[in-house]
C-alpha cells in the first residue's frame, strides 16, 4: 500500500497532493481530538480522519463502530480458537476446564497421532481427498470445455444447447428420481456416486462462458486464420488468459466436493467408505463411538466412554485444514470482480 | 442469429464440430443426471415398489409398477406432516428474510466506513471465512459452543448463573427457539459472504457524489440514505428476488443434520420430508410426489420473482433476449 492514499473509499480518487494539504491544515484539530494519533507517523494520521468535507462522527458512534467490528470478528474467531486449542490439549487440561478449553494449558499432539494412526478417520480423509481431487479435475475440465463450446453465439445448435444447461438452474428433478437413477446405474457404494450426479453446475459453466465471451475476438480470429482448430485455440490462447476465473471455478467445485456429506449419506451404505464429513457427523456431532478408537478400553460395551473431546475436535480441525490451506488462494482470486461479474452475467 | 442463416448447415457443421464435441461431455452428464431423473418423476403417478421387479434395477421396477393417477398427490396434500413441513419451510424463509438478509448490508456499510485498508481487508477475510465451512462443521461448532455440554453453558455454570446440575440453556434441541438457531447459524456462515457482494457494489459508487452531497449540506446519514442505499438497490433487489424464488429451499444439509435433535415438529422442511418419507420410509412414489410439488412450485416462484424484478425495472435473473 502506498502511504499517501490510505483513506476511505469515499475519497479513493482524490489526488495525493490534495490529501497532503488536508493533513497539514487539520493537524491541530487532529491532535486535539485524538491524543493517540499524535504518536502515529505523520502520513498515517490522516487515515482515521477521512476527507476534509466529511464531518468527524461523534465519539460514541466511533466507539460503537469499533465495538461492533471487534464483536463480529470475535464471533467468528473465538469458536475456531477454542476448537483448535481443545484439539491440542491434554485430557487433563480438558477435564480441568470442564470441556472446551479457552485458556491454554498443557499442549499435546496426541489426538492427531491417534486419529492419523490408521483407523476410520484417516481412511475417511483419504476418501475425501481422493473424491475432491478427482471430482474437481473432472468437473473443471468438463465445464471449461462446455463453456468454450458455448462461447460463440453463432455456432450450430448454440441456443438449444445453452438451454440444456439453463433449464437445470430453474427446475431440478428432485431427490427420489435421482436416487433411483444412481441405484439403477449400480453406483450405490461407488465413489462415482459422490462425483457424477453433481459433476457439472450450470452456474459455473455460465461464469466461465461469460469470461470466454469477453476474450478479444480478433485474437481468436487471427489464430483461426493461421489454421488453429478450436481445441488449439482453447489450449494455447484462451486457457492461458483465463487462469484466475478457472481457478475460481475449480475452487467452487473443490470446496463443494470436500464439504458435501449428503450424497455420501444417500449413496454410501458401507460405513467403511465414508468421507470425512460423514465421519465428523456421526462420531462428533451425534457422538457415536469411534470403532477401533485407541481410547476405548476393549471389551467394555455399553458403558464405553465417549470419544475424548480432543479427539473430536481434532477431527473438526482436520475437516477445516484444507479450507484454511486454500484460503489465501481464495483471497487472491475471489476478488469482488470475479464474483460480482459472475452474478451479473 | 437469423442473418447468419445464409451459411449452409453443412459448412457450419464442418466449422463448428469441435465446439459441439467440447460441449458434449457436459451435455451427456446433464441428460443422464438431470433430465433422466426429471422423467423419473413418473413414479409420482405410480404405486412404485422396488419389488415390482425383484433383483432387477429400479428402472425395470418403474416399468412394471402400476399407474395410480393422482393418488400420491392426494395423499401428500392431505397429510398434516406435509403441511407442517411447508409451514416450517416458509417460516424459516420468512425469518431469514427479516433477520438474515439485512445483516450483510449492515456489515458492508460498517466495513465500508472503516478507513484503514489493512483493517478492512483483515476483517473482511475473517468474516467470510465460515462460508467455506461445511454444514457439518458449522453445526458441530455451534453444538460445542451452545450445546447442553458446550462452552456457553459451562461458563454460565461456573459463573453461578445456572445451577451446576441443571440442564442449562437448551439452545441446540429446543423446538421453540429453533428458528432463531437456524437463522443465527446461517448468519454466522454466510453473512460475510453476502457482505462481499455489497462491498463490491459499494466500491462502484463515485466518491465525488459524497463530496458534492456534503458540500450541499447533507450529513452522513442523509448521504447513506440518498447515495449509498440507492447504489445498492439493484443488488438488494436481485438478491431478494433470488431468495424469494428459492423460498421452498432452506439449507437442506443444515436442517437434516439437526432434524433428529430438534424433532420433526419444528425442523422438518420440504426437502427433509421428501428424504424421510421417500427414501427412509421406502414410500418412493409418495416422496416423489412431494418433491415434484416442490419443484413445480419453486419453478413458478422463480419465474414470478423474475417478473417482479422486471416490474421494478431491474434486469432480474434472466432476460427475454440475451445478447
Amino acid at each position: 500500500m502506498s502511504t499517501g492514499m490510505q483513506e476511505s473509499s469515499a475519497s479513493r480518487e482524490a489526488e495525493p497532493g490534495t490529501s497532503a494539504r488536508i493533513t497539514s491544515a487539520q493537524r491541530t484539530s487532529a491532535q486535539r481530538t485524538s491524543a493517540r494519533s499524535a504518536s502515529v507517523r505523520d502520513g498515517r494520521r490522516r487515515r482515521s480522519r477521512g476527507p476534509v468535507w466529511a464531518e468527524r462522527p461523534p465519539l460514541v458512534e466511533r466507539i460503537g463502530k469499533v465495538l461492533a467490528l471487534v464483536l463480529i470478528t470475535l464471533v467468528v474467531l473465538v469458536p475456531l480458537y477454542t476448537v483448535v486449542l481443545t484439539s491440542l490439549s491434554t485430557e487433563e487440561t480438558i477435564t480441568r476446564a470442564g470441556g472446551m478449553v479457552l485458556v491454554p494449558g498443557e499442549l499435546t499432539l496426541d489426538a492427531y497421532a491417534t486419529i492419523l494412526s490408521g483407523n476410520v478417520v484417516s481412511r475417511s480423509i483419504l476418501v475425501s481427498l481422493g473424491v475432491t481431487a478427482v471430482g474437481t479435475l473432472l468437473s473443471t475440465a468438463v465445464s471449461v470445455l462446455a463453456a468454450y463450446g458455448l462461447s460463440r453465439t453463432d455456432s450450430v445448435l448454440h441456443r438449444p444447447l445453452l438451454f440444456v444447461f439453463l433449464i437445470t438452474m430453474f427446475f431440478s428433478a428432485g431427490m427420489i428420481p435421482a436416487y433411483l437413477l444412481v441405484s439403477s446405474l449400480g453406483l450405490i457404494n461407488s465413489y462415482w456416486a459422490l462425483i457424477l450426479p453433481g459433476a457439472v453446475s450450470a452456474f459455473n459453466i455460465l461464469i466461465l462462458r461469460a469470461f470466454f465471451m469477453g476474450v478479444d475476438r480478433s485474437i481468436l480470429e487471427a489464430a483461426r486464420i493461421d489454421g488453429a482448430g478450436e481445441f488449439r485455440v482453447l489450449a494455447k490462447i484462451v486457457l492461458p488468459m483465463s487462469g484466475a476465473v478457472i481457478a475460481v471455478v475449480a475452487l467452487f467445485y473443490g470446496v463443494g466436493y470436500w464439504n458435501s456429506f449428503f450424497s455420501a449419506m444417500l449413496y454410501l451404505t458401507d460405513q467403511g467408505k465414508w468421507p470425512l464429513q460423514l465421519v465428523l457427523r456421526s462420531y462428533v456431532l451425534e457422538g457415536v463411538q469411534l470403532p477401533g478408537s485407541e481410547l476405548t478400553p476393549a471389551g467394555v460395551t455399553g458403558a464405553a466412554p465417549p470419544a475424548s473431546l480432543a479427539l473430536k475436535m481434532a477431527i473438526v480441525v482436520l475437516a477445516l485444514v484444507p479450507i484454511l490451506v486454500i484460503y489465501p488462494f481464495v483471497q487472491k482470486h475471489f476478488t469482488k470482480g470475479v464474483i460480482f461479474g459472475a452474478i451479473k452475467g | 442469429m437469423i442473418e447468419r442463416r445464409k451459411v449452409p448447415l453443412g459448412t457450419r457443421l464442418r466449422r463448428d464440430w469441435p465446439l459441439l464435441a467440447m460441449v458434449s461431455p457436459a451435455v451427456v452428464l446433464m441428460i443422464v443426471f438431470a433430465y433422466i431423473p426429471m422423467a423419473g418423476n413418473i413414479i409420482a403417478f405410480q404405486s412404485y415398489s422396488p419389488y415390482a421387479a425383484p433383483g432387477q434395477s429400479p428402472l425395470m421396477a418403474i416399468v412394471r409398477s402400476p399407474f395410480v393417477g393422482l393418488w400420491n398427490f392426494q395423499r401428500v396434500l392431505t397429510a398434516p406432516d406435509f403441511w407442517n413441513a411447508v409451514g416450517n419451510t416458509l417460516m424459516i424463509t420468512a425469518f431469514q428474510l427479516v433477520l438474515f438478509f439485512p445483516v450483510p448490508i449492515m456489515i458492508a456499510l460498517l466495513l465500508n466506513s472503516v478507513l484503514a485498508p489493512g483493517v478492512r481487508t483483515a476483517i473482511q477475510s475473517i468474516v467470510y471465512l465460515p462460508h467455506f465451512f461445511s454444514w457439518v462443521l458449522v453445526v458441530t461448532i455451534f453444538q460445542q459452543i451452545l450445546g447442553g455440554a458446550g462452552l456457553l453453558n459451562r461458563l454460565l455454570r461456573q459463573a453461578g448463573l445456572i445451577s451446576p446440575d441443571g440442564g442449562g440453556l437448551d439452545i441446540m434441541t429446543n423446538p421453540d427457539t429453533f428458528l432463531l438457531l437456524v437463522t443465527s447459524q446461517a448468519v454466522w456462515k454466510d453473512a460475510g459472504w453476502g457482505m462481499i457482494i455489497f462491498l463490491a457494489a459499494l466500491s462502484t459508487v463515485n466518491p465525488e457524489l459524497y463530496e458534492a452531497a456534503a458540500i450541499d449540506g447533507a450529513n452522513r446519514w442523509r448521504r447513506i440514505w440518498h447515495i449509498t442505499l440507492p447504489a445498492l438497490r439493484p443488488t438488494i433487489i436481485l438478491l431478494l428476488i433470488l431468495r424469494l424464488g428459492d423460498s421452498l429451499t432452506v439449507g437442506f444439509e443444515q436442517l437434516i443434520l439437526q432434524r433428529d435433535a430438534v424433532g420433526q415438529g419444528a425442523a422438518e422442511v420440504l426437502d427433509t420430508f421428501v428424504y424421510y418419507q421417500g427414501i427412509q420410509g421406502g414410500d418412493f412414489s409418495y416422496g416423489a410426489a412431494a418433491g415434484l410439488i416442490k419443484g413445480v412450485v419453486s419453478l413458478l416462484l422463480v419465474l414470478g420473482a423474475n417478473r417482479l424484478a422486471h416490474a421494478f425495472g431491474e434486469a432480474g435473473v434472466y432476460q427475454k433476449e440475451a445478447r
